[in-house]
């Protein structure tokens, strides 16, 4: 068996129908369980007193902005060379989320920034590209529903996916390429010594698994409605043919 | 009930709040948009069957 049946639509649908409910009954439980224990029973930080809370939407959401466009990238990449739409269709389906979770990142940077740093904003290196990130994300859905022709479209939103890669890696990388500006340095390190306290550790550990299962829910879901709407698309079109 | 979140109040909870609204409205209208796409594939092709 090879993994290219599943760029079969109709294996895609039999395959993901069952696994959609279960993911989001999964990311519920954990982000019901990750933001209730780090909301209501982790102490306040020595420094940044109660605001040390936001890290349990702030991290999460700052990891998947970054992820789902590599995700973008890899399926965009299947779609130029095999010509597969259901990964087309996946990248597709994944930006609007990726593009909900870098704003997140955003917002709630931003109302941590203002009581930390006095400032709700600079144009550090992190924040910077992470703005830039989010423009991608915007252009990126915006070239989607401007093309008519999906295959025209899919092509020119891969080659975008490909260049706005650059700026997710920036994202990434941008505390350690410029050692300047306000932001600090990755929370989550595989160094445990450079990690945030197990107190705060374990909560946000369980925070961002939910934020995983979350985005593998949503994307099989918007995957499944861009199929569909494909389906649609060609029925009509016979419709008008025949 | 609440933790005393004290002087930064306002900031944590605007932070949840904010951030909450955006993934329900996310998955709100990935749910409407799936819901809407399956009936109207169903009646799409129960027109082809009846035609």
């Amino acid at each position: 068996m090879s993994i290219w049946e599943y760029a079969n639509p109709r294996k895609f649908m039999q395959t993901t129908d069952p696994l959609v409910a279960p993911a989001f009954w999964l990311a519920a439980a954990c982000l019901g369980v990750g933001l209730i224990w780090g909301f209501f029973l982790t102490p306040d930080d020595y420094k940044q007193g109660s605001t040390v809370k936001i890290i349990y939407l702030h991290v999460p959401s700052a990891m998947m902005a970054i992820n789902v466009w590599v995700m973008m990238l890899v399926t965009s990449l299947v779609w130029l060379v095999r010509r597969h739409h259901v990964s087309a269709l996946a990248a597709k389906a994944a930006a609007p989320i990726g593009a909900t979770m870098t704003l997140m990142a955003l917002f709630t940077g931003a109302v941590w920034g203002q009581p930390m740093w006095g400032t709700w904003w600079e144009w550090d290196p992190r924040l910077t590209s992470f703005l830039i990130l989010f423009l991608f994300y915007l252009g990126y859905m915006a070239l989607w529903s401007s093309i008519d022709n999906p295959d025209t479209a899919a092509d020119l939103t891969s080659v975008l996916c490909l260049v706005g890669s650059v700026f997710a890696i920036l994202s990434r990388y941008a505390v350690n390429f410029w050692n300047q500006g306000l932001h600090q340095g990755a929370s989550l390190s595989l160094d445990k010594e450079e990690n945030v306290s197990d107190v705060y550790w374990q909560p946000l550990l369980v925070c961002l698994a939910g934020f995983v299962l979350l985005f593998v829910a949503l994307v099989l879901l918007r995957t499944r409605t861009e199929i569909r709407l494909r389906r649609i698309g060609a029925l009509e079109m016979k419709e008008r043919v025949g | 009930m609440m933790p005393d979140l004290g002087k930064y109040a306002v900031e944590v909870t605007l932070a949840y709040a904010g951030s909450l609204i955006l993934l329900l409205a996310l998955v709100g209208t990935s749910v409407i948009q799936s819901r809407r796409a399956k009936k109207l594939l169903q009646d799409t092709e129960g027109r082809q069957t009846d035609g």
